[in-house]
């Protein structure tokens, strides 16, 4: 079945974007992420044009948040407090995306910027997760127990403030920076920002692994939502119909995906989710290191 | 055969000219509905004259099927520190967002070079750059880049021999519209030519729009921004909300 996307103004077939809400949602709902640096590239490929696909996608987190907050909510494992500190940096960081987006797409550099994006900060996650999650397949194979995190330069500095629920003691300018970073990403890559967030609020904050994940959906929620609103508002890019295909599938994966998620290890989730997230790499560096087949794109000009 | 009847009934009704065209569409609106997939425009005439036909000099038809023009920005490509950035960039002034060219025959014979001058049939003459940067040299190969990309998507095209002229008197063509069409006024324009001279236009405007919701929808975006983020944010929570509901019934 085709459907029309009002403001994508190109033809999909409604089944296929059912099946990568899906895809992505079981993804999202094994691992804990949002998605979004899956999605955004595969609607890419689909066809949408880039800023639509990148202005959609942040509308399709908020849903699958939302529905994932909810659920740790109930156990408890939302840190308020520090979920709170990092949304204050992520909404600067998302107004100073958007800016720097609209600029660059002024410049018709914003497709680069976006693939830069990606492969960076794929591969820099993805490399340090495949290495660390290695490193603790081997210690339990061998029946050592994992070392505990120490002090290092994070809690030497300013502003010291409780965080309860993570049970830290620290400043509030690491957590602030990381949001406004995860703000600024959110923002040009159309993504949550949780495959970044996730791993900073662990290794960098230090903060416990169970009130990690709840903390960044909550966070994430604000930051997308403010994202669509500002693309809504200054790029006119949200198409809402595809948001709706992109939610129903995801939600429906979503379940799956928990559930398979159950039966495997966290160290088996987090190497396959490495390997993912290295493969997507992989494929958007080749993107720009092969010589592209048509040498010439076309976009709308500005006056 | 009814096509035959209207034609005739055409034909009787019409003030009378040397050679001219008479034309019928069978639509001249284009809804661009939630499920649109594309669709087909019928174009048939007839051609009216009052002198006997020349069987010595035969009469072609080519018919034009233009979009919307908008200014385009061709951006190319260059490998700058080992990965490829866009570098050079022309803007196009004047690119129909579709154009469709379908003749009764080969185009060198029934169109000389100077009447596609003065009328702008072509593909590549209804594609205008004025002009691009001092340090573009070769800003014809954008031109070209924007007709290349737009063909392949099927926004362009051209169709030799599309048009079935019988007797000399009656022509019909079809012509297709991509999914992947955008709204505006669209306008079909129906070309006579003997010996690759125009001897008659006749141009008709075909209006291609959103309708339902999908109109609905590109008309809120634009005109209350803030509303329809709303509206997509509100859709986002509450299918969340009912997600997680859901998720938990089917837990217990």
């Amino acid at each position: 079945m085709q459907i029309y996307l009002p403001i994508a103004e190109v033809s999909v077939n409604a089944f296929l974007l059912f099946g990568l809400g899906g895809l992505v949602g079981i993804l999202s709902g094994m691992f804990g992420v949002g998605g979004g640096f899956l999605m955004t590239p595969l609607l890419f490929f689909v066809g949408i044009p880039p800023a639509v696909a990148v202005a959609t996608e942040a509308n399709q987190i908020v849903a699958s948040s939302f529905s994932g907050v909810l659920a740790h909510f109930k156990r408890r494992t939302v840190d308020l407090r520090m979920g709170t500190v990092l949304l204050i940096g992520g909404l600067f960081g998302a107004a100073l995306g958007v800016v720097v987006f609209n600029y660059l797409k002024s410049l018709g550099q914003v497709d680069l910027l976006v693939r830069l994006c990606y492969v960076a900060f794929l591969g820099i996650v993805g490399g340090l997760m495949f290495l660390e999650s290695l490193r603790a397949l081997r210690n339990t194979a061998r029946g050592g127990a994992p070392k505990r995190r120490r002090h290092n330069w994070v809690h030497n500095l300013p502003f010291k403030m409780k965080f309860r629920v993570s049970g830290l003691y620290i400043s509030v300018i690491p957590p602030l920076l990381v949001g406004v970073l995860v703000g600024i990403l959110a923002a040009i890559m159309g993504v949550g920002g949780g495959f970044i967030m996730v791993p900073a609020m662990i290794y960098i904050l230090g903060m416990p692994t169970k009130v990690v994940v709840g903390t960044s959906l909550f966070q994430i929620i604000f930051v997308t939502a403010f994202t669509t609103l500002l693309h809504a508002t200054t790029n006119y890019t949200v198409d809402i119909v595809l948001a709706v295909l992109l939610l129903v599938g995801g939600v429906i994966g979503a379940q799956i995906g928990t559930r398979i998620g159950l039966r495997l290890k966290a160290e088996q989730l987090r190497i396959l989710l490495s390997g993912i997230v290295l493969v997507v790499c992989g494929k958007l560096a080749l993107d720009l290191l092969i010589q592209p087949q048509e040498l010439y794109t076309l976009g709308a000009s500005d006056h | 055969m009814r096509l035959i009847a209207i034609m005739c009934l055409l034909l009787a009704t019409l003030p009378a000219r040397a050679e001219q065209v008479v034309l019928g569409l069978s639509q001249d609106e284009v809804a661009i509905t939630a499920t649109f997939e594309g669709d087909e425009i019928l174009i048939f005439g007839a051609i009216q004259r009052e002198t006997p036909i020349d069987a010595e000099r035969p009469l072609s038809v080519v018919i034009t099927v233009e979009g919307p023009s908008s200014p385009i920005v061709v951006r190319r490509k260059e490998r700058r520190f080992g990965i490829w950035v866009n570098t050079d960039a022309v803007e196009v002034d004047a690119a129909p967002s579709f154009y469709a060219v379908t003749t009764s025959g080969p185009l060198d014979e029934v169109l000389t070079n100077t009447e596609n001058l003065r009328h702008n049939i072509t593909i590549d003459r209804a594609v205008r750059s004025r002009g691009a940067p001092m340090n573009i040299t070769d800003s014809e190969a954008f031109s070209e880049a924007l007709i290349r990309i737009r063909e392949r998507s099927g926004l362009y095209k051209l169709i030799e021999n599309g048009v079935d002229l019988e007797e000399q008197t009656l022509f019909h063509t079809n012509v297709s519209l991509p999914a992947n069409l955008t709204e505006g006024h669209y306008e079909a324009r129906i070309f006579l030519t003997r010996e690759g001279e125009v001897v008659d236009v006749y141009r008709t405007p075909i209006e291609v729009r959103r309708v339902g919701i999908g109109q609905w929808l590109f008309a809120l975006s634009r005109s209350q921004p803030l509303l329809y983020g709303l509206m997509s944010l509100a859709i986002a929570i509450a299918a969340g909300w009912s997600a997680s509901k859901v998720f938990s019934a089917l837990k217990r």
